[in-house]
């Protein structure tokens, strides 16, 4: 609770993503997200929408690739509205579905997929890491976004389906930040929510079990309408919330937040090869998680010599082991980081509903900082040793296609 | 459908309550002995704050054939200083958590630190240290100008930032530094020398055009003190307001085509010269933008996504700067339909100078705006960025005191009223980048202009 500003955010995680579509309906999880816009029982095709900010509220829904979720920070004088709506799709969501609204949603998503990949230089990238990462079988391989034919294939009755699969009570998980009363938002919640009926429980998921490594080293090399080589190098590394998760997630500081990190000093301002250089996590918390360099070059550097580049400063951090300084700087980095971003009602929300899906106690929020004030340099080398080698690596790496052909025709 | 009678135990719609009263952060104005200014606004809820310089240095202070140099001097002030290189300088700041963020603005540059309340006050002391006298090393000058140029390349690879870019041309006289990005375009970067560098510097960096804003876990007197110690020490001196010529590049409508091969989409731009932020009639274009297409549910997007399905979005706006900035609508569609999709926009900027908006579209526009003005102000950095704005354009004090009851004063006859005198359909400019075999075999449907081909690469 924050009472400091008359503002409440609400936020529900469905235990759902792309990871649960079926074969041949890629993208479904996120063109049902927008279905979920598209009106309830009690509510009119874009209704949700428009009563929201009618209210002075501010509203959106995102898939990722093991849940979906979907959040309002409201005045907290409407509050009860917001649990009314968002109880209205969860237990009345089929009576507003018809093909005519479905049919343009599916164009919307495609608009949308050329938008965010097709027509952006590196665009592709949100579909090839994973792919190149996981394995074919795995829940993880498949693009997010879907395919067009896929799409294409979608049907009313695939709506029906998933929505009584997932988005069921027993499925999701309901947060409530910021400015309210806790016995009497209670009742609403006990009153709105309270009616609509459990599952039948999740569907026995196909395995995600990962090795810890690759076991060697993948290259997929992508000429593309590009000006400058960028190159995304992922490594197998440990789920998010496990120990090891932080060591892991203080080296990708170490190695890439902000101008002080290892790949900044050394490709931008010593060496001059990259404009741009940053590391992150993709915090899964089921098979396996993957930290990613991901580094821009300059005009005029090839793919290759920035992919040496990138190598040696990884191969580096074993014959210049990570120091306590270094983990110093990347644990106030982090630690300012999530007091800044919890300023805000919707992000406290959003995190609470993470922490209560993936391991079933919201407080974990509490012990973040925490988690990662413990993190040694011993832990953050031992994570390199493990995992940083040249048998758990995949370089998904752009060039200009001008270059490449030249490169070709040479 | 609302309200209905309610089938299988399902709850009608509830009412909302009355709600709990707001009021912007309560700020403080202070001066220090050189002239500079100081706005303090406690403001208390984690452990943190923003602390930002404001410096009368933006875009349109620059010499003409430097453009960019306000952006590159920028970012150097945090490339190397006296005692500290650039590395040493990053280094430092993020020991203490601390987070830079420099930000060249038309009208002013701004440098933003937020920290954690028990670094913040060393992090303000390192700031100034380093900002008061930069060494602006030859190499790091050298340094940003690639990266810059690197920047200029992926832009022009990227169909949403050569659309921008391209909009910005195709609006202004070539004579308007609106007319160019503010980063400057590759022969203005590269024309930058050292000594320009230190020049700008020293003409714009002074203390008669310096605002320091401070938002978060710090009381006045603390702000101020922190603030005299850190930036009293400042050459006095006023830096001269600038201007630059915001006039339009020419008269009437024009189409024009940027061909962009292989697009799998079109980015679309329809817009024109607008008007400056101190203008009498802000709220009325405020709301009038709002019903057009400045929110979800506002008649450009609903028509074109949502009745339509040509694109994922699309959205209005007027971009705010002391002079006349540009009002645009943005949105990028199949490249199949985009003649369709500019006429469904060119008929909605019609159809509100027509007649007045309904009484639901009004209400929707100015309810969400004051509604939503509270949650605008979560964290130390907006706060401090509200009171910047503030500050570049001379608003009075109270503004943020008075916004919400001035958004909801405006009447349907306000929003016609700004639609007829700020929209002029007779001069939008629509720019297409995309592939320009299909987007010339639509041109017939758009018979309104003369058609102009542009090479981005020529113009450069």
């Amino acid at each position: 609770m924050d009472q400091t500003a008359p503002i409440v955010a609400v936020n529900l995680w469905y235990h759902v993503g792309s990871a649960n579509e079926r074969t041949g309906r890629t993208g479904f999880a996120h063109l049902f997200e927008h279905m979920l816009f598209q009106g309830s029982a009690d509510v009119d095709s874009n209704e949700h929408f428009e009563l929201i900010q009618r209210a002075g509220g501010t509203l959106n829904g995102s898939t990722w690739l093991d849940r979906t979720n979907y959040f309002e920070t409201v005045p907290s004088n409407h509050l009860e509205l917001v649990l009314w709506l968002e109880s209205n799709r969860m237990g009345h969501l089929l009576p507003a579905m018809t093909q005519q609204k479905l049919d343009n949603q599916r164009d919307v998503v495609k608009n949308e997929r050329r938008w965010s990949l097709d027509n952006q230089p590196y665009g592709s990238w949100w579909e090839r890491l994973p792919a190149l990462c996981y394995p074919l079988e795995h829940p993880f391989h498949h693009s997010l976004i879907g395919s067009n034919e896929d799409l294409d294939a979608a049907s009313l009755e695939d709506i029906g389906d998933f929505f009584r699969t997932y988005y069921t009570p027993d499925n999701a998980v309901l947060s409530i930040a910021g400015d309210f009363d806790p016995a009497r938002t209670r009742a609403w919640v006990e009153r709105h929510f309270g009616p609509i009926p459990k599952g039948g429980g999740r569907p026995s998921a196909t395995s995600d079990a990962m090795p810890p490594r690759f076991g060697g080293w993948r290259r997929e090399v992508v000429p593309d309408n590009v000006a400058l080589s960028r190159l995304f190098l992922a490594f197998l590394s440990p789920v998010f919330g496990s120990e090891a998760y932080y060591a892991a997630s203080v080296c990708a500081a170490v190695l890439g937040l902000k101008k002080g990190s290892r790949l900044y000093r050394s490709l931008v301002r010593d060496r001059r090869l990259a404009s741009d250089t940053k590391a992150f996590t993709y915090d899964l918390s089921k098979g396996s998680d993957l930290l990613v360099l991901d580094v821009t070059g300059l005009a005029g550097v090839s793919g290759e010599e920035l992919e040496v580049a990138v190598a040696a400063e990884v191969d580096a951090l074993r014959s210049k082991p990570v120091t306590g300084e270094e983990v110093g700087r990347a644990v106030a980095l982090l630690e300012s980081d999530y007091v800044t971003a919890i300023q805000s009602a919707g992000e406290r929300a959003d995190r609470l509903s993470m922490f209560a899906t993936y391991f079933g106690d919201p407080s974990l929020i509490n012990e973040q900082v925490e988690r990662y004030r413990k993190v040694t340099a011993k832990a953050v080398n031992e994570f390199v040793r493990d995992r940083l080698g040249s048998d758990n690596r995949a370089s998904l790496l752009y060039v200009p296609r001008e270059a490449a052909t030249r490169t070709a025709a040479a | 459908m609302t309200g209905a009678t309610q089938a299988g135990g399902r709850v009608p719609r509830p009412d909302s309550l009355p709600p709990r009263p707001y009021r912007f952060p309560r700020f403080e104005r202070r001066r220090l002995d050189n002239g500079g200014k100081l706005v303090i606004a406690p403001a208390r809820k984690l452990p943190l704050a923003t602390v930002c310089i404001v410096a009368e240095a933006g875009a349109v202070t620059e010499p003409a054939g430097r453009e960019g140099i306000a952006q590159l001097v920028g970012d150097l002030l945090l490339e190397g200083s006296a005692g500290y290189s650039g590395a040493e300088i990053a280094e430092r700041f993020e020991r203490l958590g601390a987070v830079v963020e420099i930000e060249t603005q038309w009208d002013v540059s701004v440098i933003c630190v937020s920290a954690l309340r028990q670094h913040l006050e060393s992090a303000v002391q390192f700031l100034g240290e380093v900002v008061r006298a930069p060494s602006f090393p030859e190499r790091e000058v050298e340094r940003l100008k690639s990266e810059r140029r690197a920047e200029l390349m992926r832009q022009h690879t990227e169909p949403r930032g050569l659309a921008d870019d391209m909009f910005s041309r195709v609006v202004y006289t070539a004579a308007s530094r609106y007319s160019r990005p503010i980063g400057g375009t590759e022969k203005s970067v590269t024309s930058i020398s050292g000594q320009d560098v230190q020049r700008f510097f020293d003409d714009r960096y002074r203390a008669g055009g310096l605002t320091i804003v401070i938002a978060g876990d710090v009381d006045v007197d603390d702000g101020d003190r922190m603030t005299r110690s850190a930036f009293g020490g400042w050459p006095a001196g006023a830096p001269v307001i600038a201007t630059t010529n915001d006039t339009p590049a020419r008269d009437g409508r024009g189409l024009h085509i940027v061909p962009k091969a292989d697009a799998q989409q079109a980015e679309l731009r329809i817009g024109h010269v607008g008007v400056p932020r101190n203008h009498p009639d802000y709220y009325s274009i405020v709301i009038m933008n709002a019903v057009l297409g400045g929110l979800f549910s506002s008649r450009i997007n609903l028509n074109l996504r949502e009745r339509h399905g040509y694109t994922y979005g699309a959205f209005s706006g007027f971009d705010w700067r002391r002079q006349c900035g540009p009002f645009s609508v943005s949105t990028a569609v199949q490249t199949e339909v985009t003649a369709r999709a500019a006429k469904e926009v060119i008929a909605e900027i019609d159809r509100i100078r027509e007649a007045e908006v309904s009484a639901a579209e009004l209400s929707l526009a100015t309810s969400y705006l004051d509604g939503v003005f509270p949650i605008r102000y979560e964290t130390t950095e907006s706060i401090a960025d509200a009171l910047v704005t503030l500050n570049t354009f001379g608003l009075p004090d109270n503004f943020h005191d008075v916004y919400r009851e001035r958004i909801r004063a405006v009447t349907t006859h306000d929003v016609l009223r700004a639609a007829r005198e700020y929209l002029t359909p007779d001069a939008l400019q629509v720019l297409m980048v995309g592939d320009a075999g299909p987007l010339r075999a639509q041109l017939e449907e758009l018979a309104f202009a003369p058609v102009t081909l542009h090479n981005p690469k020529d113009e450069s």
